[in-house]
């Protein structure tokens, strides 16, 4: 872990951040650029890296990352209701969970590899899931989800301060977090964890998981205990999974069970596969595009595709508004799917490596019609 | 000692704009110096935020709502035949719009989550400048999206949800409920089953494992019991379970001759069509004929039940075939534009739109904490329900509660649903206190960017 | 008490046949072909709505407008005819009861269509590729099929009235020579318990006793050598795909009366069929069939009041509870072979 950063990783760290901080900016023409799409943005990419740290790492395909994302949430609402609306102790009360349940679930999941770690995962998360939603509902206030009330004890809060009138929000020493603040506060968690991966991904610790990956008997045969490794991986994708729980909570204070459920594991599945797993960017891309389609793509109502389509006559716009209408809005589940299929099929290093192939041609072009200027330019010598 | 208080403008005015912020430029928050409250609508036209679910469980419901906000906003904005416009007593509506302001909206599908209806709420906040946020269609969706709005400074006005929390021990400031509730359900169908079936009956209770269901058990087992009947058993089922024989199979020997679906959506589709494949309304038990009662079902609940809801009692908040002039005037406007009468959850729907609408024309204003004062206590008829009250104490609209009957004839694919009773609001109403809460401040807090 | 627990053990083996349906249709394809099909839900789910479309079609109606009377929203009212009622009288109303067993007609060539489709056009250039990515690439699938599904029959689910002779409960007890009454059991679900026997059955007969079952089986154990024989294997593991999502088509249609089928059934299925294939033993036929009916039966008496009493909640993670149990005892499930899927 000594080594110091290559120079690529800089820039490439240094692009990272530019991009995250301007996102303000860059993500006005997609009519993405309000606080809290971005705040989610920033959250579940979090999320996502963390996830790719086991997944694109290890070759451990986890179905119930879910589990920790909920629990991390969970966490961090308890730490409002009982100590302070400050986010530093929720935060950490987060990692301190999350990274316990990890540690429990991947001590037995662990024992297993294949599909047979995935059913186990996706068991133990679907187990939380349903006894949060029901006998647990003292703890996660079930189906309404935990909220904050002015009644809350905030026992920290109440120590130093007077209560303050009005809701409760969370805040960082005293400065609220929601709108544009949340934004860079999570912006920051999600730089950090970014930081986080590229020193894992180049450490020994990274190269000795990239060994798991391609050939764990190999590892083994060589006398070489693999579990301590794959198991630390487990915890740190866990507890970042419950950081980004615990930073939507900060950002928008509700903690329900729904975000814990099977379909929830599967949706960071499809942000690493569809950005690109093993990749550093990868996952926080798809994480972007998910998030987006989610949001945006399904607002795209018959009246804005009726005005969006204004230019075609009559006829034809309404066929036109039949058949994409089909695949926005409420149909947004069928745009995902379709290219989520093609990405597998046709592209299974996702975004990632179909931005390496345009570059890679490009550059092919590039060098092609240079030769092709030389081959014409020479003639006229 | 004061609590060191700080809201995201005052940190943009002050020098401190680092820490997090970094480097805010100034230019996101354009706009946020011109107006006094959070989206006020400063050009020529106002935005509702429509938070739907256009998919998951409760779809055929959102779409229906859809179809019902669509319709009131034309109706607000003067196009179309007028609908409940006309028959709103008292109205200060114009048909011009609201305020001279014209209507338009923006939709969020909500997927029946609440996660998503939140992060659909705040988009429309945010980045459309939803002056007010309507719809939803379960009651955990209701509660979440609402306690939103009280944080962001927005009027919610909710769809159909009838946990007794979104106005009990949830109930917010900014938020605002037409449609009944579970403890109204109770005291509106206790009377009629007791009289169909008798007071001496042992219920069994099938109820879904999360609060709506809980609620509804409570107050269905306390308004039965004091008829005098027996509860054998109330046994939880987990959400969504598809399949309920194992939760049936103990029933038919448990020495029970009523069973109580506490079932919502698909779930009491599912269960109730099984428990008819049980042969229980077939069956005698403790020498009476089995019964099975269904405390809250929708006529679209009721149109997936089919044959199976034939005769079955439970209660509406609305329906569509009733005599007076403000449903009658609704079901043809409806029908007019769709070819189908309207749900419950249309109907809610349309009438909490236009309740805004109304409240803004009679405030003068737009102000979130003026219309909030304009609706707490109104008191209004002409919109089905008979004479209608929102109370200030909790924000339920206290009117007449329908006790319905699956219809044993049905003329039509629509007609599923008899209205057996409209049990008076008189009856209905109970006293706010007794499921706690607190509604909160009505001053919006400065979070709206 | 004996009534009580024969019927929670009835109840277990009705809910078993169909995880056992599913989950063998799913080893078959990962037995023959080896890939992880998380699209078999969604098979499932088209073989309901294959009842749902027969039942549409045999419903067709003419709809002739009586501008004379108005319905009570003041439209034209709709006057609707049946069409087969019209052409066959008596005959077509028969065909319309028995909608649900006679869409097994339409079901089993269609379904064979679409497995057959599925696995020449995505399914095969997955052979090579990683568990993870057949995993992936059918996940999507399986969302996509599910999508569209909604885009033609609506998001609502589609009651499929059973044919009113098999409606209501047969009195087992009295058949037992029991009282009257005591223990009674839905008709359709013992048809369909029968049903999934009889399935399993001919499945497992036509892999034992067939020359086509002799080869494939050959195929699963070593295809190298049965390609070498110079038997075209893929041609034969092609049809086995088309087999199993037949299976799960008539499980689909079987099913339509007791579960008004929407088009996120798949989905629910997927989860609970999985957790069964790996009980069982990835790969085997057995251990798929045997899971199937001991989660069922597990899940069954776990929702009973005094098991709940005990373990609040039980029942809600019963299933997944057994699964860690046996992932952690048994390694490859109760009947798998060693080595199996562990990549």
């Amino acid at each position: 872990m000594t080594s110091s950063m290559s120079r690529n990783d800089i820039i490439l760290f240094a692009g990272f951040a530019a991009v995250v901080l301007l996102l303000p900016i860059l993500a006005t023409p997609f009519g993405a650029a309000y606080p809290d799409l971005l705040q989610r943005f920033m959250i579940f990419g979090i999320f996502a890296i963390g996830f790719n740290i086991l997944f694109g790492l290890t070759g451990y395909l986890s179905f119930g990352h879910a589990a920790f994302f909920g629990v991390g949430s969970y966490a961090a609402m308890w730490s409002f209701k009982l100590l302070s609306l400050n986010a530093v102790p929720a935060l950490l009360f987060a990692l301190i969970v999350s990274g316990i349940f990890a540690l429990a679930i991947g001590y037995v999941s662990l024992r297993r590899s294949g599909i047979y770690f995935s059913i186990l995962t996706l068991a133990f998360a679907q187990m939380c899931y349903n006894l949060a939603y029901s006998v647990l509902t003292p703890i996660t206030n079930g189906e309404t989800g935990l909220r904050m009330a002015m009644s809350d004890p905030r026992y920290l809060d109440r120590m130093f301060f007077d209560a303050a009138p009005g809701m409760p929000v969370p805040s960082l020493f005293g400065m609220s977090l929601g709108g544009w603040n949340g934004f860079y506060f999570s912006a920051f968690f999600l730089l950090a964890t970014f930081f986080l991966a590229m020193r894992i991904s180049n450490s020994p610790f990274g190269l000795m998981l990239k060994g798991i990956k391609s050939n764990q008997n190999r590892m083994n045969y060589t006398g070489f205990n693999t579990r301590p490794y794959t198991l630390s991986a487990f915890v740190i994708s866990g507890m970042l999974a419950g950081l980004a729980g615990a930073l939507l909570v900060v950002t928008d204070p509700l903690a329900g069970a729904e975000r814990m459920r099977w379909t929830a594991s599967g949706e960071v599945v499809l942000m690493t596969i569809l950005g690109g797993v093993g990749t550093l960017v990868g996952p926080v891309l798809g994480a972007w595009i998910i998030k987006y389609f989610e949001n945006i793509f399904s607002s795209f109502n018959a009246n804005v595709l009726n005005s969006f389509y204004s230019f075609l006559p009559d006829g034809v716009r309404e066929v036109a508004v039949t058949i994409s209408s089909k695949f926005v809005g409420e149909g947004w589940h069928l745009s995902l799917g379709l290219v989520f299929v093609l990405i597998v099929v046709f592209l299974p290093g996702g975004i990632m490596e179909g931005a390496r192939r345009i570059a890679a041609w490009f550059g092919r072009m590039g060098n092609g019609s240079k030769r092709a200027s030389e081959a014409r330019a020479q003639p006229a010598e | 000692m004061t609590k060191f208080h700080m809201n995201r403008r005052g940190i943009l005015k002050g020098a401190g704009a680092g820490l997090v912020t970094l480097a805010t430029p100034h230019f996101f928050t354009k706009g946020a110096w011109a107006q006094d409250f959070c989206n006020n609508p400063t050009g020529g036209t106002v935005t509702f935020g429509l938070n739907l679910p256009l998919t998951g469980t409760y779809a055929e419901e959102g779409a229906d709502e859809l179809k019902a906000y669509e319709l009131a906003i034309k109706h607000l904005n003067g196009e179309g035949d007028g609908g409940l416009l006309n028959v709103l007593k008292p109205s200060a509506l114009k048909g011009n719009g609201i305020l001279g302001k014209k209507v338009e909206f923006v939709t969020s599908d909500s997927q029946t989550l609440s996660d998503v209806a939140r992060a659909g709420a705040t988009r429309m906040i945010e980045r459309d400048n939803a002056i007010m946020i309507t719809g939803g269609s379960s009651s955990g969706e209701a509660i979440a999206v609402q306690s939103l709005c009280q944080e962001m400074g927005i009027i919610f006005m909710a769809g159909l949800t009838h946990s007794n929390d979104t106005t009990g021990k949830d109930k917010r400031r900014y938020g605002f409920r037409h449609f009944f509730n579970a403890y109204q359900s109770g005291i509106a169908i206790a009377p009629v089953i007791g009289e169909a079936y008798g007071n001496d009956r042992r219920a069994y209770h099938l109820t879904a494992d999360y609060t709506w269901g809980w609620t509804q058990e409570e107050s269905i087992k306390a308004a039965t019991e004091a008829l005098g009947w027996e509860t054998v058993a109330a046994v939880r089922t987990p959400l969504g379970a598809g399949d309920y024989s194992q939760f049936l199979t103990p029933v038919l020997n448990s020495g029970a001759d009523v069973l109580i679906l506490n079932h919502y959506g698909n779930d009491m589709v599912n269960s109730l069509t099984q428990a008819v494949q049980f042969g229980m309304r077939d069956r005698q038990a403790n020498g009476k004929q089995f019964e099975i009662v269904v405390p809250l079902f929708s006529e679209l609940m009721a149109k997936g039940a089919g044959e199976n809801i034939k005769g079955i009692f439970g209660t509406s908040n609305w329906h569509w075939a009733l005599e007076d002039e403000g449903s009658q005037a609704f079901t043809k406007s409806f029908g007019a534009a769709y070819g189908s009468p309207p749900s419950q959850a249309a109907h809610t729907a349309y009438v909490q739109a236009l309740l805004y609408a109304d409240a803004v024309e009679r405030a003068g204003t737009f102000y979130p904490p003026e219309v909030i004062k304009a609706l707490e206590g109104f008191e209004f008829d002409g919109m089905g329900n008979g004479p209608t009250l929102y109370r200030a104490e909790d924000h339920q609209c206290m009117k007449s509660v329908l006790v319905v009957r699956g219809n044993e004839n049905p003329t039509s694919q629509f007609d599923v649903l008899d209205v057996v009773q409209e049990v008076s609001r008189e009856t209905t109403t109970y006293d706010p206190s007794i499921f706690g809460g607190e509604l909160g401040s009505a001053e919006p807090v400065p979070q709206c960017t | 008490m004996f009534e009580v627990i024969f019927l929670q053990f009835l109840n277990g083996l009705d809910k078993g046949s169909a995880y056992a349906l599913i989950a063998l249709g799913l080893t078959i394809v990962f037995g023959t072909l080896g890939v992880v099909n998380f699209a078999h839900g969604a098979l499932f789910m088209l073989g309901c709505f294959c009842a749902v479309a027969f039942r549409r079609l045999l419903t067709l109606e003419t709809v002739t407008i009586d501008p004379e009377k108005l319905s009570p929203w003041g439209q034209p009212l709709q006057v609707r005819e049946p069409l087969v009622q019209a052409w066959f009288g008596d005959f077509g109303a028969i065909l319309v009861n028995y909608s649900v067993p006679l869409s097994l007609l339409l079901t089993v060539p269609v379904m064979l269509l679409v497995g057959v489709a599925m696995e020449r056009g995505l399914i095969k250039f997955f052979y090579k590729r990683p568990h993870a990515e057949q995993i992936l690439v059918t996940f999507g699938l399986a969302i996509v099929i599910g999508e569209l599904v909604k885009a033609f029959f609506g998001p609502n689910p589609h009651p499929q009235p059973m044919p009113t002779d098999l409606r209501g409960a047969a009195d087992i007890g009295a058949w037992l020579g029991m009282r009257a009454g005591v223990i009674t059991y839905p008709l359709w679900r013992l048809i369909y318990f029968l049903f999934a026997v009889s399935i399993i059955g001919a499945v497992f007969a036509f892999l034992q006793f067939t020359t086509f079952g002799m080869v494939v089986r050959a195929g699963m154990a070593d295809r190298e050598t049965v390609g070498i024989l110079g038997i075209d294997i893929d041609r034969r593991f092609t049809i086995m795909f088309g087999i199993a999502a037949v299976v799960a088509g008539m499980a689909g249609v079987m099913y339509t009366p007791l579960l008004p089928p929407n088009y996120t059934l798949g989905m629910d299925f997927l989860v609970i069929s999985f957790v069964v294939v790996v009980v069982g033993g990835m790969g085997s036929l057995p251990g798929a069939v045997t899971a199937g009916f001991l989660l069922g039966i597990l899940q069954s008496f776990a929702s009973m009041t005094q098991v709940k009493a005990i373990f609040p909640g039980i029942d809600q993670i019963i299933i997944y509870l057994v699964a860690v149990v046996i992932l952690l005892v048994r390694p490859r499930g109760l009947m798998g072979r060693r080595g199996v899927m562990e990549a």
